[in-house]
């Protein structure tokens, strides 16, 4: 029993993980069709501004919740302003323009701490469940996402920004001509995905420390979510992590690590060789 | 920037040094005597390099201060080989041949170490390789003087298992060629000394989510847990096991814990025990003359054993410099292989001639606070697992790294 508890919650933190490190790219990928590939260096820049807020004397939850969205969502914006808003519809151009910022992202931040591994401790301290214990600060991953999820889902279904941003998605063209200025939308859409992957590294940051090569451990999972999600965004990303985390999570328990993680690819592979257009291309073809 | 002038000047050194036995290096290099160090300052090694390169100033630094070496001041060249492969290969032909090293210290990694020694051995240049590693190079052109496994963990696997009344062991490892190797040894001494082995994970060098590790840790209950971790990824562990409350429960012992100490905090760090041929904590006078300069001079804090054998080689190859009279690399070796021996910070460490490798004393120590704090001595160590498959004295053109077959 309390296996199957401990063994639950370990499902639930590895599928929370998954939606963080992943919606984030879902937002930028799926509503405006930009491959983001310094995504990774998004979540990595969210870890360092917890960790620098944190040793600077600041409040851990206000350094993860408050200070790296807000922060990596400004320097999105920024980034979206002078190198992405140029490259709107050119997708390999992008990849190129993404790439090159993350690796001066990597450069840059190497400069400046160091490439050596820093972090802060998780806070919260422990729980124990019959013989097992786990880390409460990990669990701490689940509400969390379910909060960005859900919140996501309100902000799109019944405000009228998310109508706009909806109808932006759908038909540029037609947005525009309603009157909608769709470059202010992607502006916005890109620094609300920016700071989300920023929290989303915040929240790791105490788990996992933080080294500027990090998001290199985060992207390639982040994309093979994404892009197993299919069309819908939120949905797309909750099914495909769901589907993802709670398969690594299994095997690795039966097998070892690195059985988990050929698993995880495998199902990757194979979902997509048949449903190619990702698990939201096929089913659940109406939802956000 | 290359000119053209010294392109040519370094390829006529290239050529006249491919000449052979025409050029006689002992007339030609006079003015110093040359050393040159390949450590990585920059990269994923970066944190070993620093206290390497350190420390080889230092040594550098402080036998010129003394008049040098045969009334000549010691020229250090330092390549950093930005923990590239690609590079190490050509600083150290480079250090061969343009430069006509009278030594090369360094090479970090044991991947570093087979790009250097064949090298060097085919230009006759003496090589110093100053790392912990899995053991088995036999070759008698280097001379190693790290500890390894068959010192260390000889030691440290019954002294924890003492220790902590364990009979039941759980290992994790990083997979790889070192991760592997440190396995094998684990599992060797464990059973040799009465302990189960309840299971054994092997992790990509990327892995950071340790959650379903710690799960099975837990249903398996193990006594303690060793541990051969690598990199800023697997640092996650650490976190993650004492954000688990898994660190007052259950506790660790390392084959290779270092830097990563000065970085987690007391709760995640505190408590693990090690076995090196050199500790931080070390008490005796030397030590805390060392501690001081490298601290003084270089700003390096906390420093390990790959830092402390840099200063130990080159003082073991200046001491043999001077005995013998000569840098003359034959001369140099025989005079190290005559049992040279060297009482430095980490105590007294004498060269085994038959495998090129040092005996050493051997200190469990924990980690406290960001340093390590020496528990227990175990003196002069011989290198049995090299010496198993290894030896020079029977064999002196042997060049192989063999793999020692753990039993």
């Amino acid at each position: 029993m309390d296996y199957v508890a401990s063994l639950v919650l370990q499902i639930g933190s590895s599928v929370a993980t998954l939606v963080l490190i992943s919606l984030g790219l879902a937002i930028i990928f799926g509503m405006m069709r930009i491959i983001n590939l310094a995504h990774g260096e998004f979540l990595m820049l969210g870890g360092y501004c917890t960790v620098t807020a944190y040793n600077a004397g600041m409040n851990i939850w206000i350094a993860i919740f408050v200070v790296a969205p807000l922060v990596v969502g400004i320097f999105g914006m920024i980034i979206e302003r002078f190198i992405i808003q140029y490259l709107y519809g050119r997708i390999i151009d992008t990849m190129l323009a993404t790439w090159g910022l993350s690796l001066a992202l990597i450069g840059i931040v190497t400069v400046v701490f160091g490439n050596t591994t820093s972090g802060v401790s998780a806070p919260l301290g422990s729980l124990a469940i019959g013989d097992y214990r786990t880390g409460v600060y990990s669990i701490l991953l689940i509400p969390v996402a379910i909060a960005l999820v859900g919140g996501g889902w309100l902000l799109l279904r019944y405000t009228r920004a998310g109508l706009i941003a909806r109808g932006t998605m759908q038909n540029a063209a037609m947005a525009t001509s309603l009157g909608i200025e769709s470059r202010r939308v992607y502006a916005v859409t890109f620094g609300i995905g920016a700071a989300v992957s920023g929290l989303a590294g915040a929240m790791l940051a105490p788990l996992t420390g933080v080294v500027p090569t990090i998001g290199a451990a985060y992207v390639a999972k982040a994309f093979i979510t994404v892009i197993s999600g299919g069309a819908a965004i939120l949905t797309g990303t909750v099914v495909a992590s769901g589907l993802l985390g709670t398969l690594n999570t299994l095997v690795t328990y039966a097998t070892t690590p690195v059985i988990g993680s050929v698993a995880l690819l495998s199902a990757a592979v194979l979902l997509l060789r048949v449903l190619p257009q990702g698990i939201t291309g096929h089913v659940f073809r109406r939802n956000l | 920037m290359t000119s053209r002038r010294s392109f040519l000047k370094a390829s006529a050194l290239g050529l006249a040094a491919s000449a052979g036995p025409f050029f006689n290096r002992g007339t030609y290099a006079s003015e110093s005597i040359k050393v040159a160090g390949i450590h990585d300052a920059s990269g994923g090694l970066d944190f070993y390099g620093k206290q390497m390169i350190a420390a080889l100033d230092l040594a550098v630094a402080e036998t010129n201060a003394a008049g040098g070496l045969l009334g000549k001041p010691v020229e250090l060249i330092a390549y950093d080989a930005q923990s590239n492969l690609q590079l190490t290969t050509q600083y150290a032909t480079q250090a061969a041949t343009r430069d006509q090293a009278d030594v090369v210290v360094g090479g970090m990694s044991s991947a570093s170490r087979e790009a250097i020694r064949p090298i060097l051995r085919r230009h006759n240049v003496l090589y110093m390789y100053n790392t912990y590693y899995e053991g088995g190079v036999c070759d008698r052109n280097m001379f190693a003087t790290g500890s390894t496994p068959g010192q260390s963990m000889r030691r440290l696997i019954p002294y924890v298992m003492n220790k902590w009344n364990a009979k039941s062991v759980y290992i994790l490892a990083a997979d790889y060629n070192f991760g592997q190797t440190m396995t094998k040894w684990f599992t060797k001494y464990t059973t040799e000394n009465g302990g189960d082995v309840l299971g054994t994970e092997f992790f990509p060098l990327d892995v950071t989510n340790f959650g379903p590790t710690i799960n099975k840790i837990q249903s398996a209950k193990p006594d303690m847990v060793l541990l051969v971790l690598v990199g800023g990824p697997h640092m996650s562990f650490y976190r993650q096991w004492a954000a688990a409350g898994m660190h007052e429960q259950i506790p660790m012992a390392s084959g290779d814990l270092d830097h990563e100490i000065e970085i987690l905090s007391p709760e995640e760090g505190n408590g693990i025990h090690v076995a090196y041929s050199y500790l931080d904590g070390l008490k005796n006078e030397k030590n805390k003359a060392f501690k001081k300069a490298m601290r003084d001079n270089y700003g390096i804090g906390l420093v390990t054993e790959m830092g402390a054998h840099t200063y130990t080689g080159f003082n073991l190859w200046a001491d043999a410099v001077r005995k013998a009279g000569t840098v003359d690399r034959m001369a140099v070796i025989e005079t190290l292989e005559d049992n040279a021996s060297f009482d430095g910070p980490a105590g007294l460490i004498t060269v085994d001639p038959a495998t090129h490798h040092c005996i050493a004393d051997i200190y469990i120590g924990q980690s406290m606070n960001g340093v390590y704090e020496q528990l227990e001595v175990f003196p002069q160590q011989a290198p049995i697992d090299t010496a198993a498959v290894c030896d020079l004295t029977q064999d002196p053109r042997e060049t192989r790294q063999f793999v020692v077959e753990v039993k």
